[in-house]
């Protein structure tokens, strides 16, 4: 009984064009170690949703019109670098070869956020992002296992992964598309982890970020495979629009998606 | 009585080289302080180059402000036929850019992370004197560039790389390149220069399997490398790409080893290095055979081309050149010096290292037992010839008979092997030397007769005719027989 109506929910929201847009997974909270713990104490993380797929170009292209200082010609360099938007041909459409139900990517922070927020969501923490991340098909924590560690180095290897459409890599343990082999996306507190880039040197600060030696000398592919979407994250600033980067938003559970845009 | 007699001596000894080591510290220092105080007189864009090619000396001219521009770019390129593999390089090639630079020149360098790139990069430069050679100064997320500046101070070859975490990642996926330090005179003239570095690779799959590869982490660790090549991929420098040379020139080689893991034992098959800047700093070695550089480091060396003919610049630690590709060639032309290399006296083939030649001692029984059936089937025979191809020819002809292009022909889908049977079982029994074309390239190498029996000949050459896309032909012995020489 519930599958057909679930389908026929789906046909409807896409026939109004917003297929993904209200289609959040409810995320159990609860504590993690993260992996470059100064400390290594459990962070607790509450519940929430998040978007189950990065935004889309089409998606944002409809922010865009109904926000237009966010347009490409419009944006202030203050909230958004030269290449906002770089991949679209003007305000409205994309180049040719570009693909609309793609993640959005040369979009900065700035941006993103003020994009969560018209939809009465606001963008993951850092550590929502990383809790949901956590996990591969069939597990909540999946960061030990081998094949989970290996698809996101073999990520960083592929050119051009931002174009495929969203929902093209695996569903996660908590019904989360795209999470790792996709784009990088966008956390509110992307930058309340500093590395210099230097990680011989980073080693010895004092707000080390790392498990102690271990994400430098060590042979585990977990410390790897997070350590560069830290040091991705401690290169750019809120301005940053790059072609490799897009975001999806989250909310706190027991709020509602925005209903005027569902009204829509 | 006789060490009594010694230690005066011993201590003199002592003495004296302390003197000599306090002299040269004194001196060095001097020197790091004189380039300080060089002043820079004008700006000037740096001439930049792609391996193997060097940018012009910097001769007699003053110490500069110069500019270095350079872009990371993270690509899918070749590694050998048909194997692909993402490399992410300095300014498009492994190794990136050669930077060649005078004592005293102010460097100011602007690192660009190409838009489409994933990931931030930095640059660390072993020729700056500074925390972590301006590697903290230059990490730049994709999309952007970062302008920093230095001076150089102390002469010599040194290796840049990248070292944004994980490091060994980086510069496993060809990250590194060299920057010259001229002293103020400049370098002595030569005829020509060459910049050569040397990387290991580790793939998901190994040596020559085709497709994408993916970097293998474990393997990197593990120290384990699939390839280990010189400029980033299988014959960079053979064949049509091999360096040049005439006779009577001198050639000098910038030789860099960006690791991640192997150490280099370079060396030169016919020439004798005259001169060797020992890890590429101010010592000078004469008459060398190999010069040692490890990861990480570099050297320079040079040499007079004395005769014409094929050079083939290797690291001796042999398997790697000729089973993981670090293998390049250098053509010199000229006329023939008799006094320096005879040439050939006497023709003949060179074969020491056929199967039978290195015997162990056996137990008869259990070779007798172990022997193959006197008429062995079609299976049997692939079976046994398999063995063969294992232990006699796999380390030119490869695994799966692809060769080593430029260097060892194919026997895969080989027209040449195909057309004529005869011709190529006289091959195995006799070795063939002199010019050939299989598939449309063109060889020259030697294979040596093969010291094996009619019987395992003709199981080989079964073998390598019913795999690899050959025409299923079923060599006997009795074919084997007729082709004999008495």
């Amino acid at each position: 009984m519930y599958k057909p109506v679930l389908l026929g929910i789906c046909f409807l929201i896409m026939a109004s064009g917003f297929s993904q847009e209200s289609e959040m997974a409810e995320i159990e909270g609860g504590t993690y170690i993260p992996l470059y713990g100064n400390d290594s104490l459990p962070v607790s993380v509450e519940n929430f949703k998040i978007d189950k797929y990065p935004v889309t170009n089409r998606e944002y292209q409809m922010f865009v019109q109904e926000n237009p200082k966010w347009k490409k010609s419009e944006v202030k360099a203050l909230f958004a670098d030269a290449r906002y938007l770089d991949h679209w041909k003007n305000d409205t459409e994309l180049k040719s070869d570009e693909l609309e139900n793609a993640p959005v990517t040369n979009v900065s922070w700035f941006a993103a956020r003020a994009y969560c927020k018209w939809k009465g969501k606001r963008l993951p923490t850092l550590d929502e992002w990383e809790y949901v991340a956590m996990a591969d098909k069939e597990t909540a924590d999946a960061r030990k296992k081998d094949g989970y560690n290996e698809f996101i180095l073999s990520w960083y290897e592929k050119p051009k992964s931002f174009h495929q459409e969203v929902g093209s890599t695996y569903e996660n343990y908590w019904g989360v598309y795209d999470m790792h082999g996709m784009v990088w996306e966008w956390t509110a507190d992307f930058n309340s982890v500093i590395i210099s880039g230097e990680t011989r040197r980073d080693e010895n600060q004092d707000n080390n970020l790392f498990c102690g030696s271990a994400a430098i000398g060590s042979s585990d592919l977990m410390n790897y495979a997070a350590f560069m979407r830290y040091a991705f994250r401690s290169s750019v600033k809120g301005n940053y629009s790059i072609r490799n980067l897009g975001f999806r938003c989250a909310q706190d559970s027991n709020e509602k998606e925005n209903s005027a845009n569902e009204a829509l | 009585m006789a060490t009594l007699n010694f230690k005066p001596t011993i201590l003199t000894l002592f003495l004296s080289s302390l003197l000599i080591l306090f002299a040269s510290c004194k001196n060095d220092e001097d020197n790091t302080k004189e380039a300080e105080e060089i002043e820079v007189s004008q700006t000037m864009n740096a001439e930049l180059t792609a391996p193997p090619l060097v940018p012009k000396p910097t001769g007699r001219r003053k110490a500069k402000k110069l500019v270095v521009d350079m872009e990371v770019i993270e690509e899918e390129s070749e590694m050998t036929d048909g194997v692909k593999y993402v490399y992410w390089t300095f300014d498009g090639t492994v190794p990136g850019s050669f930077i060649r630079t005078k004592v005293g020149d102010e460097v100011e360098f602007h690192l660009k992370n190409h838009p489409d790139n994933k990931l931030p990069h930095n640059i660390d430069l072993h020729a700056v004197n500074g925390p972590g050679g301006g590697a903290e100064s230059s990490f730049v997320a994709p999309g952007h560039e970062v302008v920093f500046s230095f001076k150089v101070l102390n002469p010599g070859l040194y290796v840049y790389h990248c070292a944004t975490a994980p490091v060994g990642m980086h510069i496993a996926n060809g990250m590194y390149g060299l920057i010259l330090v001229e002293p103020e005179e400049g370098l002595p003239e030569v005829d020509r220069e060459y910049y050569i570095m040397q990387g290991d690779f580790y793939t998901k799959g190994s040596f020559g399997e085709p497709g994408l590869q993916p970097f293998d982490m474990q393997k990197a660790i593990d120290e384990d490398a699939d390839y280990v090549v010189f400029n980033g991929k299988v014959g960079s420098m053979t064949g049509d790409n091999a360096l040049t040379a005439e006779v009577g020139e001198t050639v000098r080689l910038y030789v860099g080893n960006g690791g991640p893991n192997l150490v280099s034992s370079f060396h030169v098959i016919g020439e004798i290095f005259d001169k060797v800047y020992v890890e590429g700093g101010e010592l000078v070695n004469k008459n060398v055979q190999t010069t040692l550089i490890p990861a990480g480091g570099a050297a320079i060396v040079e040499f007079k081309i004395e005769a014409p003919g094929e050079y083939i610049l290797v690291d001796h630690s042999i398997f790697r050149a000729f089973n993981k590709g670090a293998l390049a060639q250098l053509k010199a032309e000229g006329k023939e010096n008799k006094k320096v290399f005879s040439g050939k006296i006497e023709e003949g083939i060179y074969q020491p290292e056929g199967g039978g030649i290195q015997e162990m001692p056996v137990d008869e029984d259990e070779l007798a037992a172990s022997r193959p059936s006197d008429n062995p089937d079609l299976e049997e025979k692939m079976e046994l010839g398999k063995n063969i191809y294992g232990r006699t020819c796999v380390a030119c002809h490869q695994a799966n008979g692809q060769g080593i292009p430029q260097v060892f022909p194919p026997l895969a889908e080989a027209d040449y092997l195909n057309e004529d049977v005869k011709r190529a079982i006289d091959i195995v029994l006799h070795g063939k030397s002199g010019e050939i074309t299989v598939n449309g390239e063109t060889y020259n190498s030697v294979m040596t007769a093969q010291n094996i029996s009619d019987q395992e000949v003709a199981n080989v050459l079964t073998y390598i005719y019913n795999n690899w896309g050959n025409n299923g032909t079923e060599v006997t012995e009795e074919m084997v027989k007729a082709q004999r020489r008495n």
